[in-house]
């Protein structure tokens, strides 16, 4: 069980590098699917295999697979590809990386130093994350439907587009 | 359960958030942008989850979720304005878009 959280934290952050430095955006989306996929046996052998298939399927199945309609709707072409390639120069990216890895050296440190006690990690059920959903976080619940309504509504209200009107007729009496 | 360290978990949520972080500062495209935000959301669940399995909790696992519900409702809106960004501006250049103006 050690051996396969480790193996599939080098797997997700290997594909999560690949996902930074692709220039392809196809290519990039099924290695962020590989990285999450890998993200969810973590969580399996973390003890919680119902956050794991909710990974699977919301994240590698919703999200990707939405972010993959919208870029067949942009309908891209080569030329984006080189054009991302040109974006993307050592000194643009030099500059953020290294100073980004410093703090991830600090975190890295910080976590290492302070010693913890006697670290097992333990399965939770989902019959007692559903208890504690319905239960102490009711709230949180009713807030998260709120937050989805809104963003149902904020998503149909900004994507919507203006009718093209053909008629000249149509189109004086859309003016008034 | 398993002996797993909460450091190695913590390290990898930790990893996993600057490449995503880094991601967000060098590209210009705003999709790519969107995709690193989602990485970092991703690790900061992760860093929950694991939080959860060390004290047996299911404190950690109901962050969790609400981590992806919010992901969800906040990549829905985002790639409509993804698209409206493209229809107004025929690119996907994040620079294109800083003159504050419909």
């Amino acid at each position: 069980m050690e051996a396969t959280f480790y193996i599939a934290g080098a797997v997700a952050v290997i594909a999560t590098l690949l996902v930074v430095m692709s220039y392809n955006l196809i290519h990039a989306l099924l290695y962020l699917v590989v990285s999450f996929l890998a993200v969810a046996v973590v969580f399996f052998t973390l003890g919680a295999p119902f956050m794991a298939a909710l990974e699977i399927i919301i994240y590698a199945g919703a999200i990707v697979v939405l972010i993959i309609f919208v870029i067949m709707m942009l309908n891209l072409t080569y030329e984006d590809v080189q054009q991302e390639k040109s974006w993307l120069k050592p000194s643009v990216w030099i500059g953020p990386a290294i100073l980004s890895l410093v703090l991830l050296a600090e975190l890295v440190y910080l976590v290492v130093a302070v010693e913890a006690p006697g670290t097992v990690s333990v399965s939770v059920e989902a019959a007692a994350v559903g208890m504690a959903l319905y239960g102490p976080y009711m709230l949180g619940v009713q807030l998260c439907g709120i937050l989805l309504m809104a963003g149902i509504v904020g998503a149909y209200h900004l994507g919507r587009q203006k009718k093209k009107i053909v008629h000249r007729f149509l189109e004086r009496r859309a003016a008034s | 359960m398993s002996s797993i360290p909460m450091e190695a978990g913590l390290l990898l949520a930790g990893i996993l958030f600057v490449i995503g972080m880094v991601s967000v500062m060098i590209r210009r495209n705003v999709i790519f942008m969107l995709i690193s935000v989602e990485i970092m959301l991703n690790a900061a669940g992760l860093a929950f989850i694991v939080a959860g399995s060390h004290w047996a909790q299911p404190d950690g696992q109901i962050m969790f979720i609400f981590i992806l519900t919010m992901a969800a409702a906040e990549v829905s809106v985002g790639l409509a304005l993804i698209l409206q960004l493209y229809h107004h501006l025929k690119t996907l250049d994040s620079d294109a878009a800083n003159f504050m103006k419909g």
